[in-house]
């Protein structure tokens, strides 16, 4: 773990919970630089082991910007997002990787405070665990 | 387009680091980044840039394009949503594949979200751009699908920038719904007398709009309606509109907002508010234009009048400016003057704000006898009220602070627009809220009318505080942006659609039911089955991705193997 803090890898939605990240920064609103987001289209397309391998390859944590409800594609999105993370902890499991460095928030369009304080709290809880 | 070169093995990129001005520049080192990026495998070329989208450097990157033989490139700049189709304009036009520009995030997401840690901005920025390299490497020429739209708008919102808006569109042979929550259509200057600065009178000009929207058979306005929900893709999006219990659903290919503001309701004993001498600036135009003759208040006559300019404006919450108030205060003393010429008239403002035109009027009113007294910011004007009394203090910057007491009839508090409180509607369409409450624009310049949500336009002062005429402005804005969309009958999608490795899938099938368009089916001949996916149906939502147990299935541009390059890129990205 660099001493700025935790690696966080946050996989977010084109449509969706991008833009909610985007308007954080709009809005100068701070959180750590080791923070990095890779956006999808829908985070129903993440495929589980590219969590294990961003926490193998050295993220200290995957946090996945989820559209909740709002999807546009699924009305099952959150569903279908909830049963990738399960499937990726249970890999992480095998691996011996402990699955609280995995964590999924629905995030919406307009929620720059919400992603920030989560993505916040969700470093302080990897500072806790130490280095992936 | 080309697709030049597309045999060869490693792709020949160029890197192209936006400083945005200082937006990225004051707070990531764009050479350090550019040092960082040049040696990387397939980077030919990688430069930073004061603004990576101006003409100018659009034209460099072309002729790099011809001059180095490029297969694509990378441009590190603002968000995606604000110039990915800027740049695949330019890739179309140098003659690469638009599909293999990376474009990466560094202001957003990096220089705006870390002005306290310039050199974690700067680190930051390195692995995003590496990243982004990554991608570009394993980027493939890709070309849109083409999909019918609906050729129908709905116009939610029937102030005068609504109704501008869907006569614009009802002329260029769109049908519009035009949705309005109150009882009738007008908004604010439907109730309007004499407006700046041309004199028009704003029931006489709604009247004409009316008539207009009367002429034209294919609008179809809804009073007392509101916008409850929204499904669909852009293009063809489903909305509920419900009035009085009624539910209707109708398909529409763009959706315009224009709900408008409210003006400012000073809070009880504010400036003296409450008492029946002090009224708001709209409570005032309503007091000039109901009745004729010398100035009436409560039964009394009013013989001066002062007006206490930025009252809940540029202050606590509310750090912005309205804009219109200070030249609409100005015209209303001259509507005063007019009624009664020897009223006397007080203006005590913090600062002026009577731009273009206004400025004559402002001029105007001096010539016919008001006086004007600034106030520091810190140091308001004090009103108290005794009985029927009104006495108002206040120091006067432009007679080095002398205290000034007056003792006017009537009080006039100037008060500007706050964000119309429209939780359900914001819901609804997912509408993005700036930090001042207003609806937020992609860009201000570049993109005013574009929301985030594609398809979704917004005008008028539902966006920022505007005048009449700039509210139709942009309502004409909205229209022109809505028709190039739904004249052409189809909208461009985005090629990036899952694809099945043929070789790889064993038919399982375990992908059929994850996809709700019904894009996936199983054919084969000769006892040999495999998954194919229909490119119009399938909507690059990638769901089906994670499903097939062989890993067989791709979305375009966003492969296992993309994904995973950009995983490992944003883990390096270190200085050199």
């Amino acid at each position: 773990m660099p001493d700025a803090g935790p690696r966080v890898l946050v996989f977010s939605t084109n449509a969706i919970s991008d833009p909610g990240i985007d308007l954080a920064g709009s809005l100068h609103m701070h959180y750590s630089p080791e923070v990095v987001v890779l956006s999808l289209p829908c985070t129903s397309a993440i495929r589980p082991d590219w969590i294990v391998f961003a926490l193998e390859q050295g993220f200290d944590g995957v946090f996945i910007a989820s559209d909740g409800d709002e999807c546009a594609y699924l009305a099952d999105c959150a569903k279908r997002s909830a049963q990738i993370v399960g499937r990726a902890q249970d890999l992480l499991a095998i691996r011996g990787i402990d699955d609280r460095r995995v964590k999924m928030a629905a995030i919406c369009s307009v929620c720059a405070e919400s992603f920030t304080r989560q993505i916040r709290e969700f470093t302080a809880a990897l500072e806790t665990l130490g280095a992936a | 387009m080309s697709g030049r070169n597309e045999a060869r093995t490693e792709p020949r990129i160029a890197v192209y680091v936006c400083q945005c001005g200082g937006n990225i520049g004051d707070y990531v080192d764009t050479n350090q980044v550019v040092h960082a990026v040049k040696d990387l495998p397939g980077v030919v070329v990688a430069r930073h840039a004061m603004f990576t989208c101006s003409d100018s450097n659009q034209q460099e990157m072309i002729d790099d394009v011809a001059r180095e033989h490029l297969d694509g490139f990378v441009v590190a700049c603002c968000s995606p949503k604000l110039h990915t189709f800027t740049f695949r304009g330019v890739a179309e036009r140098a003659g690469v594949n638009p599909y293999r520009v990376a474009q990466v995030n560094i202001r957003e997401q990096c220089s705006w979200t870390h002005t306290d840690d310039p050199t974690g901005a700067t680190s930051k920025a390195m692995k995003l751009v590496t990243a982004g390299v990554e991608r570009a490497r394993l980027m493939k020429p890709l070309h849109p699908i083409e999909v019918p739209t609906t050729p129908r708008v709905a116009v939610v919102g029937g102030g005068v920038a609504g109704m501008r808006a869907a006569i614009a569109l009802a002329d260029v042979g769109l049908e519009v719904h035009l949705i309005e929550k109150e009882p009738e259509l007008g908004g604010h200057v439907g109730k309007l007398g004499a407006m700046y600065p041309h004199g028009t009178v704003g029931t006489e000009l709604v009247h004409r709009m009316l008539e207009e929207i009367d002429r034209r058979p294919g609008i179809e306005v809804h009073t007392g309606a509101v916008v409850s929900a929204k499904s669909g893709t852009f293009g063809n999006y489903r909305i509920a509109i419900e009035s009085v219990g009624l539910r209707t659903e109708v398909t529409v290919g763009q959706i315009v907002v224009a709900t408008g503001f409210d003006s400012y309701e000073p809070a009880t004993g504010e400036f003296g508010y409450g008492s029946p001498r002090v009224v708001t600036l709209p409570e005032f135009r309503r007091l000039l234009d109901e009745a004729e003759g010398p100035i009436v208040r409560d039964g009394r006559p009013v013989r001066s009048i002062a007006y206490i300019y930025c009252v809940g404006s540029r202050c606590g919450d509310r750090t912005y400016c309205s804009r219109y108030c200070c030249s609409a205060a100005v015209h209303a003393s001259l509507l005063a003057a007019e009624r009664d010429p020897s009223v006397r008239q007080y203006h005590l403002y913090r600062d002026l704000r009577t731009y273009g035109r206004n400025e004559v009027m402002f001029g105007e009113s001096r010539k016919r006898g008001s006086y004007y007294l600034r106030f520091a910011d810190d140091d308001p004007p004090l009103v108290s009220i005794d009985g029927e009394r009104i006495r108002l203090t206040v120091h006067d910057l432009l007679t080095a602070g002398a205290e000034l007491a007056l003792e006017p009839d009537l009080v006039v508090l100037v008060t500007g627009m706050v964000p119309r409180a429209n939780d359900e509607l914001i819901g609804a369409l997912k509408l993005p809220v700036g930090r001042d409450g207003f609806l937020n624009e992609i860009h201000p310049k570049l993109r005013p009318v574009e929301t985030v949500v594609d398809g979704v336009l917004i005008a008028g002062a539902c966006q920022a505080p505007k005048s009449s005429a700039e509210s139709v402005t942009s309502g004409l804005a909205a229209a022109a942006q809505a028709a190039a969309v739904l004249r052409r009958g189809v909208a461009s999608l985005d090629p990036q659609v899952a694809i099945v490795d043929s070789g790889a899938c064993d038919g399982c099938g375990e992908c059929i039911g994850s996809c709700p368009f019904g894009a996936i089916e199983m054919t084969g001949t000769g006892g040999t089955v495999v998954a194919t996916i229909a490119a119009a149906g399938c909507k690059g939502c990638g769901a089906c991705t994670p499903t097939c147990p062989r890993n067989a299935i791709d979305l375009q541009g966003y492969t296992d193997a993309q994904v995973r390059a950009t995983i490992a890129g944003l883990l390096a990205g270190r200085a050199t």
